[in-house]
């Protein structure tokens, strides 16, 4: 691989970051919305992509794990603590609870993993709806305050977008780190062959839980920054629905590729906007374009990006350390 | 004692008796061949031993611990390597990754491997061991793009790479051009003579038996003949179990 190419590769994110970063300053209101999402969406595919994409365990329960960051904040908030208490409490139920959903991992894969936590998902938006002192069942918990350190409030929605830009932020490095170091070769030797990799010491317990924890704790993250968004949450908006729209993120993304969360989140909340114009065909078209994609681009839009970095330089066929991308079809 | 004792290993599936009360002694420094006819339980013992399957009875001692029934991360860690009949790699990780991840649990923990970088040690030996090899020139090249005796040979590379004490092949020449068994065996052989420690399956009687200075002849589950090559290739048993009678 030249260097002109790996550097063009690291840069993608981090170029797609910064203009990203450039987005409040311009757009007006709703836009900047859509944008806020954007980062949230992120935030969520990084954690799905490190589970799915890089250790290859299914998670249909993404969505669950949002709640938890996104009731953390909520009914901290509520009590007056610090809105980075109810992030690292998101986090931290994310963790515990992905580990226990990870357990099933260790003796299921595939469509039975997936099935699992789906049940998971449905679970935990039951509890959400009923357990109503503490939730506000399906009335939800309104008035979400934004963060604000004394002086400095991120009370508009420029200064949120900002406050989220720098979570975002902090999830892409320790994601780059987690992926970068033996941890991230480990999941992939999971994903690639699970026999093999435990034959040669890989303790497939702790690396599938950890896969699985870790992918939930950014959830958590996720779903806290989500939560004093509109300022508004209740059970529905962390359905099964949800988590498959998550999955939909990282597969047409590109799945186990560092990239791919950047180029899913953006296309899934970019693309529905772009299509409203078309009324009532929007869905349609949507559809179409998801199963036109996973025809013709089975490893994702990262893809695209590939093809034109090989029009660009007569690289090789090698590939960087983070680059391996599974086919889209063998996860089941 | 010996590096690898193993007890009336017995392993069924249902009723099927795949290995009964077989017994053997591994020595450092051993180069031991596993022979027998198809279906005479060689895979089922080196699987058996390193925790791939769990014995129905018996035991396996390593260094003198008992680690039968440990899962096969376990048996790894503790010093155990061994490669598969039917190569197994990671297709779509680089032949240096491969290699890396062959090592990068015997030490450390887990913690510090996430939160330490990989010193540049274990790149330098991956490397050194693909230069002995003669597959260095391959180290980005995706395991997928590799010829099969090619990968057979990063396999063989990935059993060294975590330095362990004893090395199970299962079958390391099936397939191989007459060359590179030629440079496989010249490989078993020099890496014996260091010291390393080889325990293995082959269907090459004429590598075996120029190989291997004793031989383990296992047949329907059963240990029927231990000896030196010449020994164990007089053995009517041994015979009979081959051509029948």
């Amino acid at each position: 691989m030249t260097g002109a190419r790996r550097s063009a590769r690291r840069l993608l994110p981090l170029g797609v970051l910064s203009l990203l970063a450039l987005v409040p300053l311009t757009f007006e209101q709703y836009k900047l919305y859509v944008a806020s999402l954007t980062l949230v969406y992120l935030v969520m595919a990084i954690g799905l992509n490190l589970t799915l994409g890089y250790a290859g365990q299914i998670s249909l329960a993404h969505g669950a794990f949002m709640a938890f960051g996104s009731y953390a904040v909520a009914i901290l908030g509520q009590r007056g603590a610090p809105f980075e208490l109810g992030v690292g409490l998101g986090a931290a139920l994310g963790f515990a609870w992905g580990l226990l959903v990870g357990f099933p991992a260790l003796k299921v894969k595939h469509h039975f993993l997936a099935m699992v936590t789906l049940g998971f998902n449905i679970i935990v938006f039951l509890v959400l709806r009923n357990w109503e002192w503490l939730t506000g069942g399906s009335f939800g918990i309104s008035g979400i305050a934004r963060p604000a350190w004394g002086a400095i409030s991120f009370q508009s929605d420029r200064a949120y977008y900002l406050y989220m830009l720098a979570w975002a932020a902090i999830v892409v490095a320790s994601a780059y780190w987690i992926l970068t170091s033996r941890w991230g070769r480990a999941f992939r030797a999971i994903r690639e062959n699970e026999m093999r990799a435990e034959a040669l010491g890989v303790s497939l317990r702790n690396y599938k839980l950890m896969a699985f924890a870790i992918g939930a704790a950014y959830a958590g993250v996720g779903g806290a920054l989500f939560a004093p968004l509109l300022g508004y949450i209740d059970p529905g908006a962390y359905t099964l629905d949800r988590s498959i729209q998550f999955l939909m993120m990282v597969v047409m993304g590109g799945l186990g590729r560092f990239e791919g969360p950047f180029i899913g989140a953006i296309l899934v909340t970019v693309l529905p906007e772009v299509l409203r114009a078309s009324e009532g065909l929007y869905l349609v078209i949507y559809a179409l374009a998801v199963m036109l994609m996973m025809l013709f681009m089975p490893r994702g839009l990262v893809g695209v990006w590939d093809w034109v970095l090989a029009r660009l330089g007569p690289a090789p066929a090698a590939r960087a350390p983070l680059a391996p991308p599974p086919d889209a079809a063998r996860l089941g | 004692m010996s590096l690898l004792e193993i007890d009336d290993l017995t392993k069924h599936f249902f009723r099927l008796s795949a290995l009964s009360q077989v017994s053997l002694r591994v020595e450092r420094g051993d180069l031991l061949g596993v022979i027998g006819p198809n279906g005479s339980g060689k895979t089922t013992l080196f699987n058996c031993v390193t925790g791939v399957l769990r014995p129905s009875g018996g035991q396996v001692r390593f260094k003198g611990e008992d680690i039968t029934g440990l899962s096969a991360d376990r048996v790894h860690r503790r010093g155990i390597a061994r490669t598969f009949q039917l190569i197994q790699l990671f297709p779509e990780m680089t032949v240096l990754e491969n290699m890396l991840l062959a090592a990068q649990e015997r030490e450390g923990t887990l913690l510090g491997r996430l939160l330490r970088r990989e010193g540049g040690a274990a790149a330098g030996r991956a490397l050194e061991l693909l230069d002995y090899l003669g597959i260095a020139g391959l180290r980005d090249q995706l395991a997928a793009n590799l010829s099969y005796g090619q990968q057979k040979l990063l396999d063989f590379g990935m059993a060294l790479m975590s330095r362990p004490e004893v090395i199970l092949l299962d079958e390391p020449l099936a397939g191989v051009n007459p060359t590179m068994i030629k440079s496989l065996v010249g490989h078993i052989q020099a890496l014996n003579a260091q010291g390393h420690t080889f325990v293995i399956i082959e269907h090459n009687m004429e590598v075996v038996m120029s190989l291997c200075r004793r031989i383990v002849v296992l047949s329907q589950g059963e240990r029927i003949a231990e000896g030196t090559p010449v020994e164990v290739a007089d053995d009517p048993l041994v015979l009979d179990a081959y051509f029948g009678r």
